[in-house]
Parts: structure tokens; C-alpha cells; sequence
């Protein structure tokens, strides 16, 4: 288990981490989410030991390791642009960190064919990453980090520098991944869709804070504030409330606490109706229903309608307009 | 890797220890042997007869030199940069020699084509042209030595900027002169300036091939640097100091030139 | 490079004009200025035959100088490697008031006159040292003179390899469990080998031509501090052309080899880039 506890860093004048605090579980896959600019990298670094704090502690499996070198905390750690030794064999990358520590040459290598076996590069051995795709590179420096068995896992933007398709084929396999080797990892994105579909847990990051710490559906159906409802999923102001648009009901009658819209526009996206309605008081609302409701209501451009949220009473209220 | 403060300290003092021996103590030196005399002694010394017209020639031979080295440089790059041709290696190879041949050999080099015995040498002088031991040869050898600079600056500044504003211009209908004009030229200023100041520094600053190449005859064929040697040998040492701080001064406003245009070179656009 | 590439039509219409006539004038100024003399050189080297060319190349003062060359110019690469990677990584990696005009600076000996240069380090390290050292007329000196004008190669060569140099590689490597020195061995050193051999190759062709800044320091005493360029500058006052012209060919030939290992090195130094 990883404790972060009252830890803020300072660059110069900047504030990059404020008094933040978080709980990693053993063997779980968290997500630190957030914009750029949020702390989360520099908060991954510290973990590692690439950074250190200007106040507060670092707690590893009941070690404290606030002053450690990064070379002793027994982490692996993969980067966004590979952090690939360009001018070594995907076999001597891979081997590195084994290599450092004087590790018998048949056990080095018997290691290195298992892991490259394992993130699917076996035979890859003798190439150089320049010869390899942006994938395979970020494959390759996974089986690195793994190489010397470290306890925790950490990853910063892993994806961010591949391709769409790449980048969701590659996540699907981390996670696989991860349910076979349970090391505890801590992976760092901003992509919500990316955290949402892997992560065990999520923490989400704005402005040098921590903002809520849960399971996916907790953040999604529960967020603490205006902002995590915001950075997790769409979202629709109707009067002082935030609402999803899903979570919108149309009724062409009035019902208790419905309000009347005319419908602005309707755009069929599939399975998926999203409308634009407007407000009396000129205020634009967006909704999103399946296609039959849709075609039960049929919907259409002009109508008179009746919006109403379908949402827990506990949705944040948006204390400054959008 | 972050170093040890101890390494870190050590380095630098090593680092500048070394270039404080080598560079800074002996220029700073220079100055110092140069005006320990006072302002006046200096001033006579640079605006002797011979030092003057030793200024003018060099100043000529640089306006000369430049600017065809120049326009050389700029078409030798695009042709480089943007043609397909074969014989690229053998070209990129003779653009290097002026760098890698010793001076010396390239004054003899002169010498063997247009001195009198030449290859050329014997039928230039039934014309009446005089190139060793005259303003031609000088020219030439100063030529030779400060032939790479333009191209090897502007080539990679080409490339890098890569053509694709010149095709839009061709599909907006510009001519090929017109292209050059508006969208080539200026995308390479920098480079063809940091070219030009190399050249300059280059072309004052010779020495080898036009002590072979001059006669070294005192107001007609001696340049500055030549101007430094003479006195050095007749034992005017102050003189020699004085001609020396002269050109060191030439070469640090070179080195000021060369610190501002630096990092714009890369710029590629207006 | 471009994404869309102009009609084939386009392109060739407007390289067949102007750009041949301007590739024909290039090559025709360069032949003229660079390849006309330098041919002359090795023509007239065997003005007097085969056996007259030997004679010259290989005669004892001639051997004496080219040896010496030969060694003070490899003297000087090395120190280069070692001082000008120092230097380098200092202008690099360390911060410290002034840095940006020491950094400037380095240029210097690109931007003196020769003889500036060798008048410069005489007044230092000759009789009237201020620092007592005198180290004129001496082997040393010629040394000191070519460390003086080959200063910005190695520097220079590496300074960008350094900036351009992934700092997250060393951070990997740092995660994994390597200290500095090891570090500094296996992943900065093997990416910054292309770049300090081609600044050597560079200080070494220059060193073996120079002349302007030896001439003064050294005394060019036979068989003891003449270089090669001084010797063939000796053959041409006594009005032996075809002597000074065989010796300048073997340095020719040194200097063009020189060249050909720089392009190899550049082109050995991307073949892990992409």
C-alpha cells in the first residue's frame, strides 16, 4: 500500500501540489486523472522518487520513503515518449535494470525471453527501438519496469504519445496485464475514458488538489463537485442544478417539478437521440435519450416540452454559472 | 542523472580553469600589453601609412570575397536542398576541402595556376594581368578559404523549412524569380547573415594562403594579419601588439554578430 | 517534408530552368575556385616523376615534420575529447553567472586571425610571461597554439547532443536501479561517442593544416617543432615548387580521409535516431 500524506511541492513560485493526501491499495490499478497542469505527474514523481516534496511523506508498504533515492524504492516506471535506450537492443533495455544489479547472465536472460513473451515481443529481442512502432517501444519499456520485480508501478501518460486505436488496444492490455501480475500501479492520464474502463480506483486532480478519490461509478454517480461531475461526463445545467444529460426525463404533459422547453434541435446519433431545448427564460438545456423514447415522443423541431431531472437530490449545485 | 554538488563544482572549476588559460587570460592579456602604453602610441601605430592602406586592402578584399562566396553559397544550397541530382557526395565533398586543407596549401595550390610558371599564370601575363603577388591572387586565395560558410549555414536551414510555402507560391502563379524573391529568400535571412559574418571573420582573419599568395610587399599587397607578422619580425612589438588588438576587436564584434543571429537561424520564417 | 506533394508537372518545370543553370554555375565557380588549384597541386607534384615525388615525400626533414604533425594534431584531438566534453557538459548541465558569455566566447578561436592567436599565447607563455611559464620555441608550445584554434570543435560538435539528449532515458535508468556512474557510462557516454569523435576528426583536420598561430611560437626548428605546413612554406621560399607540391598532396590526402571519416561518423551517429 501506498500513503501519500500532507505532501505540496513548490517550483519557484508555483505551486504544483497542495497538501495532498491519497491512499493507493495493494495490488489495485488507480488512475490519477486530471487536466494538464493539475499536479498529477509531479504527484506520480514524487511517488517515485524523481521529485522530492517540500513537505509531507511518502509511506511505501510501511516504509518511509520520502528520502529514498528512486534507484532503491523499488519502483518501475514507464514514460510517456518510451524513455527508450536508443542506442541498446530491445534485449539489453530490457535487461538493464537486471543487469545493474549483477544479476548471472542465464538468469538474465531466461528472464528477459519470459518477459518479452509476456507483453507479446518475443523474437524482438536483437532490434533496436528505432525499429519498433510507438506501440511496441511502450510494450517494451513495460517489460523493462517489470523486469526487476518491483513492487509499485507507475506510469505517466503511457498512451499519450500513440494513436487513437493503439492507445485503446494498449489500455485493454494493461489491464489484462495487471490481473495477472498484480503489481500495485499507479498510472497517470488525462483521458477520463481511458481512467473509467481500467482503473480500480481514480483519483481525480485539479489544480494541485486532489478533488475525490473513488471507484468509477462512485465519481460518475456521485461527484463531490462541479468540477470531477464536469471532467467524467457531459453535463447540463436545468435551473441551480448540474444534471446529466441522461438523467433527463421529456414528457410532453406537465409532471411536479418539470419545467417547460421548446426543442431546439434534434440530432440522431444511432441508438442515441441527443436535443437541444430551450428554456423559458432562454436557458439552453441538453438531454440525451434512446431512440425509442425518442420515437415515442416523436420528437421534433419546434415542440413544446417538459424537462425534468431524473438525478439524485444530492448533484452538486453549480454555485457560479457555466 | 542529477550530480553530486562536490562533481558539480569540481567540473566547472576545471572547465573554467582550462579556458581561462587558453582563452580568456590571453586575450585579456593582449589588450592589456596593447594600451599599457597609452591610447596615443596605439592610434599612431594603426594610422601609419602602411597600416592604413593594410586595413583598405583587407577591407577590399573582403567586399570582394563576400558577397560572391555569398551568392555562391545561396544557389549552391537550394540546388543541394531542393534538387535531385547525382554527384551530391562528390560536391559536398569539395565544399568541405577549403576547411579541411592547411592554408599553405592552398596559397601553393594558387600559385601553381596563375603564378608565372602556372597553368594559367603564363597566359594571363601576355594579357597583362598580374594575379600572384597582386590584389587578384589575394582575392582569390581569400575566395577559397571562405567558400563554405554561406552554403554549409543556409543548407540545413533549407532543408528544414522544406518547400512546401515555394509550391503554394507556384500554384498562386509565381515565377521561379519571384518565388526566390519573396518566399525563399527571406525564409534563409538568418542563415545567409550567420554565413555572411562567418565569411567576413574568415576573410579578415587569413593568413596561411596570403603569405604564400601576397609578396607581402608593405602598401600594396599587405594585409592586416601580414601588417602583425612584418612587425613582429622587425621587432616592433608594440606595433604588432596595437594591429593585433585592432583585428581582436574586429573579431569580438565578429562574436557579438555571431551571439545575436545564433539562435534566429533556426527560425526559418519572417 | 512536405504532407502533399505538387504535381510532378510543377516540380520538374521549375527545377529544369533555373535550377540547372543555378546547380551548372555552382559547380562551375566551385570547380574553378576549389577543384582548378587543388588539382594543379597534385599534377605538379609529379612535374619531376614518380621517383622525384618519393624522393621529396619521404626525405628526412620532410618525415620529421609530417611525424610530428601526425602526432601533435592526435595529441590534440585527445586532449580535446577530454577537455571539450568537460566543457560541454559544463555549458550544459551547470548554471553559474556569466555562463552565457563563456558560452559565446567558445567561439573565439573561430573568429581571430591566426596570427592574432599565436601572437596572443607568445605574449602568455613566451619570455615575457607574466606568468613565469615559458614554453616558446618548444614542442609544447605547438601544442598549446592548435588547443588554442581547435577549442570550439569538440565543444561545439556535442552541445547540441547534450541538449537534444532524452533526459527521461536517464531518469529510466535511474528507476531501475543505476547510480550516476553508471549512469553516465552506459547511457549518456555510448549517445554522445558519435559526436565527440566527429569534433575530434574536425580539431584533427584542422590541427594538421594550421599554420598562422604556430609560426610565431614555435621557432619552426627543424626536426623538432617544424609542422608539415611550415616545411612545404620553406620549400616554396627556396623556390621548390615541385617538392612543396608532392608534400601537399600526402596532406591532401590526409585531409580528404579526415573528411570522409566525419560524413561516416554523422551518418553512424543518427542510425538510431527516429
Amino acid at each position: 500500500m501506498i500513503s501519500v500524506t500532507n505532501v505540496t511541492k513548490r517550483f519557484g513560485d508555483y505551486v504544483a501540489l497542495d497538501d495532498v493526501s491519497l491512499e493507493v491499495p495493494d495490488g489495485s490499478l488507480t488512475a490519477l486523472l486530471g487536466p494538464s497542469g493539475s499536479g498529477k505527474s509531479t504527484l506520480l514523481r514524487i511517488i517515485g522518487g524523481l521529485e522530492s516534496p517540500d513537505a509531507g511523506s511518502v509511506v511505501v508498504n510501511g516504509e518511509d520513503q520520502t528520502s529514498v533515492p528512486p534507484q532503491r524504492r523499488g519502483i518501475g516506471f514507464v514514460f510517456q515518449h518510451y524513455a527508450a535506450f536508443k542506442h541498446m537492443t530491445v534485449r539489453d533495455n530490457v535487461a538493464f535494470g537486471l543487469t545493474v544489479r549483477k544479476r548471472p547472465k542465464a538468469e538474465v536472460a531466461s528472464r528477459v525471453d519470459q518477459l518479452l513473451e509476456i507483453v507479446g515481443l518475443a523474437g524482438y529481442q536483437q532490434r533496436y527501438p528505432s525499429q519498433l512502432s510507438g506501440g511496441q517501444r511502450q510494450r517494451m519499456a513495460l517489460a523493462r519496469a517489470l523486469a526487476v520485480e518491483p513492487s509499485v508501478l507507475l506510469l505517466d501518460e503511457p498512451f499519450g504519445a500513440l494513436d487513437a486505436k493503439v492507445r485503446a488496444d494498449l489500455r485493454e492490455w494493461l489491464r489484462k496485464l495487471h490481473d495477472e501480475v498484480h503489481v500495485t500501479t499507479l498510472l497517470v492520464t488525462h483521458d477520463q475514458e481511458e481512467a473509467m474502463s481500467i482503473a480500480d480506483q481514480i483519483a481525480v486532480m485539479d489544480h494541485s488538489r486532489i478533488e475525490q478519490v473513488g471507484s468509477p461509478r462512485e465519481l460518475y454517480d456521485a461527484p463531490a463537485t462541479p468540477f470531477v461531475m464536469r471532467f467524467l461526463g457531459p453535463v447540463t445545467r436545468l435551473g441551480e442544478q448540474l444534471v446529466r444529460p441522461h438523467d433527463i426525463a421529456l414528457s410532453h404533459d406537465a409532471l411536479p417539478g418539470s419545467a417547460e422547453a421548446q426543442v431546439a434541435r434534434v440530432v440522431h446519433l444511432g441508438f442515441e437521440v441527443r436535443a437541444e431545448l430551450e428554456l423559458g427564460d432562454g436557458e439552453e438545456v441538453a438531454v440525451q435519450l434512446p431512440r425509442s423514447e425518442a420515437d415515442e415522443l416523436e420528437l421534433a423541431v419546434g415542440d413544446i416540452v417538459h424537462v425534468r431531472s431524473t438525478a439524485m437530490p444530492s448533484a452538486p449545485a453549480d454555485p457560479v454559472s457555466a | 542523472m542529477t550530480v553530486d554538488r562536490r562533481w558539480q563544482l569540481g567540473l566547472r572549476a576545471v572547465a573554467l580553469a582550462y579556458l581561462a588559460l587558453l582563452l580568456f587570460v590571453p586575450v585579456a592579456l593582449i589588450f592589456y600589453r596593447t594600451f599599457e602604453h597609452g591610447l596615443g602610441a596605439v592610434w599612431e601605430s594603426i594610422t601609419t601609412p602602411a597600416a592604413i592602406h593594410a586595413f583598405q586592402l583587407t577591407l577590399e578584399v573582403t567586399l570582394i570575397a563576400v558577397p560572391l562566396n555569398t551568392v555562391f553559397g545561396i544557389v549552391m544550397a537550394i540546388a543541394l536542398a531542393r534538387g535531385d541530382w547525382r554527384g551530391k557526395g562528390l560536391v559536398n565533398a569539395l565544399i568541405d576541402l577549403p576547411f579541411a586543407v592547411s592554408p599553405i596549401v592552398i596559397g601553393l595550390s594558387l600559385v601553381l595556376v596563375y603564378g608565372v610558371h602556372g597553368w594559367l599564370g603564363g597566359a594571363l601575363a601576355d594579357a597583362g594581368v598580374q594575379v600572384i603577388f597582386s590584389l587578384p591572387g589575394i582575392v582569390l586565395a581569400t575566395i577559397f578559404v571562405s567558400l563554405p560558410f554561406v552554403v554549409r549555414e543556409v543548407t540545413p536551414v533549407l532543408k528544414e523549412v522544406g518547400d512546401d510555402q515555394e509550391q503554394a507560391a507556384a500554384t498562386l502563379g509565381a515565377g521561379a524569380w519571384t518565388t526566390f524573391r519573396r518566399i525563399t529568400l527571406p525564409s534563409i535571412r538568418w542563415g545567409v547573415a550567420y554565413g555572411v559574418v562567418l565569411s567576413v571573420a574568415r576573410c579578415i582573419g587569413e593568413f596561411g594562403a596570403v603569405s604564400v599568395v601576397s609578396g607581402k610587399i608593405s602598401g600594396q599587397t599587405e594585409t592586416l594579419t601580414l601588417l602583425v607578422e612584418k612587425r613582429f619580425s622587425n621587432f616592433d612589438l608594440a606595433g604588432a601588439y596595437a594591429a593585433s588588438a585592432l583585428l581582436a576587436l574586429i573579431a569580438l564584434a565578429t562574436l557579438l554578430a555571431m551571439t545575436a543571429i545564433k539562435p534566429r537561424r533556426e527560425e526559418g520564417d519572417a | 517534408m512536405s504532407a502533399i506533394a505538387a504535381p510532378s508537372s510543377v516540380r520538374s518545370a521549375r527545377r529544369s530552368h533555373s535550377g540547372a543553370l543555378g546547380l551548372g554555375l555552382s559547380t562551375l565557380w566551385l570547380s574553378i575556385i576549389v577543384l582548378l588549384p587543388l588539382s594543379a597541386v597534385v599534377a605538379h607534384s609529379l612535374d619531376g616523376g614518380i621517383g622525384a615525388f618519393w624522393d621529396a615525400v619521404t626525405s628526412r626533414q620532410a618525415l620529421a615534420a609530417l611525424r610530428f604533425t601526425v602526432l601533435v594534431s592526435l595529441a590534440t584531438a585527445l586532449v580535446n575529447v577530454a577537455g571539450g566534453t568537460l566543457i560541454a557538459w559544463v555549458l550544459v548541465r551547470d548554471r553559474f553567472p556569466g555562463k552565457r558569455i563563456v558560452n559565446a566566447l567558445i567561439d573565439l578561436p573561430f573568429a581571430l586571425p591566426t596570427i592574432v592567436a599565436g601572437l596572443v599565447l607568445l605574449t602568455l607563455y613566451g619570455q615575457r610571461s607574466p606568468l613565469g611559464i615559458d614554453i616558446a620555441y618548444t614542442q609544447m608550445a605547438v601544442v598549446v597554439a592548435l588547443l588554442f584554434v581547435t577549442l570550439p570543435f569538440v565543444i561545439r560538435s556535442v552541445q547540441p547532443v547534450l541538449i537534444e539528449l532524452d533526459r527521461e532515458m536517464e531518469e529510466a535508468a535511474l528507476s531501475l536501479g543505476a547510480r550516476n556512474a553508471t549512469i553516465f557510462r552506459r547511457i549518456v557516454a555510448p549517445n554522445l561517442v558519435p559526436a565527440i569523435l566527429s569534433g575530434a576528426a574536425l580539431a584533427f583536420a584542422r590541427a594538421i593544416g594550421e599554420f598562422g598561430s604556430i609560426v610565431l611560437i614555435s621557432g619552426n626548428i627543424p626536426f623538432h617543432t617544424q609542422v608539415s605546413s611550415v616545411y612545404v612554406f620553406k620549400l616554396i621560399e627556396s623556390d621548390a615548387p615541385t617538392s612543396a607540391a608532392a608534400v601537399s598532396t600526402v596532406l591532401l590526402v590526409v585531409s580528404l580521409l579526415v573528411l570522409l571519416a566525419i560524413r561516416g561518423l554523422g551518418r553512424w551517429g543518427a542510425r538510431h535516431d527516429r
